[in-house]
Parts: C-alpha cells; sequence; structure tokens
C-alpha cells in the first residue's frame, strides 16, 4: 500500500513525497516505513512509542484513532495511509 | 525567502478582513526551491476553532489531506500556512510556536485592526523537529503575476 509523507518529513524518505509499503494491516505498514526510513520514528513517535498528539494519520478518509481497530486494522494494496501533522495557532 | 503572486497576496490579506473578527487560515502551495518556498496558489480552510475564533485557528485534518490531495494533483507541495491575528501584532505567539509542527514551511501571520488587513509576515520554521525547531523571519517577496518573475518587495 502507500503511504503518503507530508513535506517536513521527505528529508527523512530520501525526498519521496510517497513510499509504497508491504503489509497487511496499518501496523504493518508502519512497521515497515519507520524499518527502511528508521529516522522517521522519533518524528512519528514519542520515547514511549505512542503516536505523538500532533500527527494525525489517516487510513484512507479515516482517522486511524477513530477505527474499531485501530492500529490493527487490515489493509489491501489499494489502501492509502497519510501522514499529517496539525496545523493550528492563535494569537 | 518566501515568494508569492500580488494576487494571492491580497487574498489571503482580504480572507482575514472577510473573518474579522475571527481568525481566518489557509493553506500555501507552491514548491521549494534553492531561494525558498514559492507559493503558486493558496487555498482557503475553515477555522474549526469555533469556540474561541477570535484568538485560535485550527484546519481540521480532513481538509488538509483533501488539500494534500489537490497538490499532489497539480504537481505541487503544501508549502506553508496563514492566518490572521485580529486586532494583534503580525508576529508569532507561543501557541502559534507550540502548535507549528510543518518544519521546513513558511506561517505568514496577518495583522487585522478593526476589520483592515495591516501587515502581513512570515516565519520559516526551521531545525529538525520538535526539540529543536525555531521561528525565523522570513523576506517576503510579492512578485506581478505567478511567483517567480518580476521582483517586488515588501
Ligand atoms: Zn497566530
Amino acid at each position: 500500500m502507500k503511504i503518503h509523507i507530508p513535506t517536513p518529513l521527505r528529508q527523512y524518505t530520501k525526498g519521496q513525497q510517497t513510499v509504497t509499503v508491504g503489509g497487511t494491516s496499518i501496523t504493518d505498514a508502519l512497521q515497515d516505513l519507520t524499518t527502511n526510513y528508521p529516522e522517521l520514528r522519533n518524528h512519528l513517535y514519542t520515547g514511549e512509542g505512542k503516536l505523538r498528539s500532533f500527527v494525525n494519520i489517516y487510513l484512507n478518509d479515516d482517522d486511524i484513532r477513530y477505527l474499531p481497530e485501530k492500529e490493527a486494522t487490515k489493509t489491501g494494496d489499494d489502501d492509502e495511509l497519510t501522514i499529517i501533522p496539525s496545523i493550528a495557532g492563535g494569537n | 525567502m518566501l515568494k508569492l503572486s500580488h494576487a494571492d497576496y491580497d487574498a489571503l490579506r482580504a480572507h482575514g478582513e472577510e473573518t474579522y473578527p475571527h481568525e481566518c487560515c489557509g493553506v500555501l502551495l507552491g514548491k521549494n526551491d534553492a531561494d525558498g518556498n514559492q507559493v503558486h496558489k493558496i487555498v482557503r480552510a475553515g477555522n474549526t476553532r469555533t469556540d474561541r475564533a477570535h484568538d485560535r485557528y485550527n484546519i481540521a485534518p480532513e481538509e488538509l489531506i483533501r488539500v494534500q490531495r489537490q497538490a499532489r494533483g497539480l504537481g505541487l507541495d503544501i508549502v506553508g500556512f496563514y492566518h490572521s491575528h485580529p486586532d494583534h501584532p503580525a508576529q508569532w505567539s507561543k501557541t502559534d510556536f507550540d502548535e507549528a509542527h510543518w518544519v521546513g514551511c513558511s506561517y505568514i501571520i496577518t495583522s487585522v485592526e478593526h476589520g483592515k488587513a495591516t501587515l502581513s509576515n512570515s516565519f520559516l520554521l526551521t531545525g529538525t523537529g520538535e526539540e529543536d525547531k525555531k521561528f525565523v523571519d522570513e523576506q517576503v517577496q510579492v512578485v506581478a503575476g505567478e511567483a517567480g518573475s518580476a521582483k517586488e518587495n515588501v
């Protein structure tokens, strides 16, 4: 399946905006991603291995945090994951 | 340096006037090259912080994903964001900094005083990640026509 990488993280994927990974679940896909691009790990996860609060990961159009099976959700080759850090602020 | 066209520059400032006294927000699509970020298109976004839209903004991730998809279709990248500060200086705040995570992207802030856009400043988020990120003042070059042609500084 494909994983779309946001601009700030492409420096860790050799400039690629989309990366193809293997596996049959979100967990597999993300593991494959961070195995191939180990520098990404620290940018996606906290020291305790939890997804950083400002990093959103979507399976197609769904936030994986709200999927019934979360990261254990099964995926097929046609599914797409999108990593998208949050945009917010104020004054 | 951040380059954008007159039309886009005017449009993002007008957006802040329209949403006044609330904050507006949007996304800058373009390309990054040796000179910095070049904006080819701006996309308006909704502010989901309806609880305190006068001094906070947030773009829904669903909307960002649509914008990123649109950018991909156009062969462009997300190179930055803009938002307004109603009756507040065009300077980043602690909240802006804490919530800025797109290293390499430009964050334009427009001050809108009494409904009128005054200063627009851009800040480039530099560093490698959360531990060492920093906002750096960035020169804005507003160009006639498409970004990348004639020059006019603001
Ligand atoms: Zn702000």
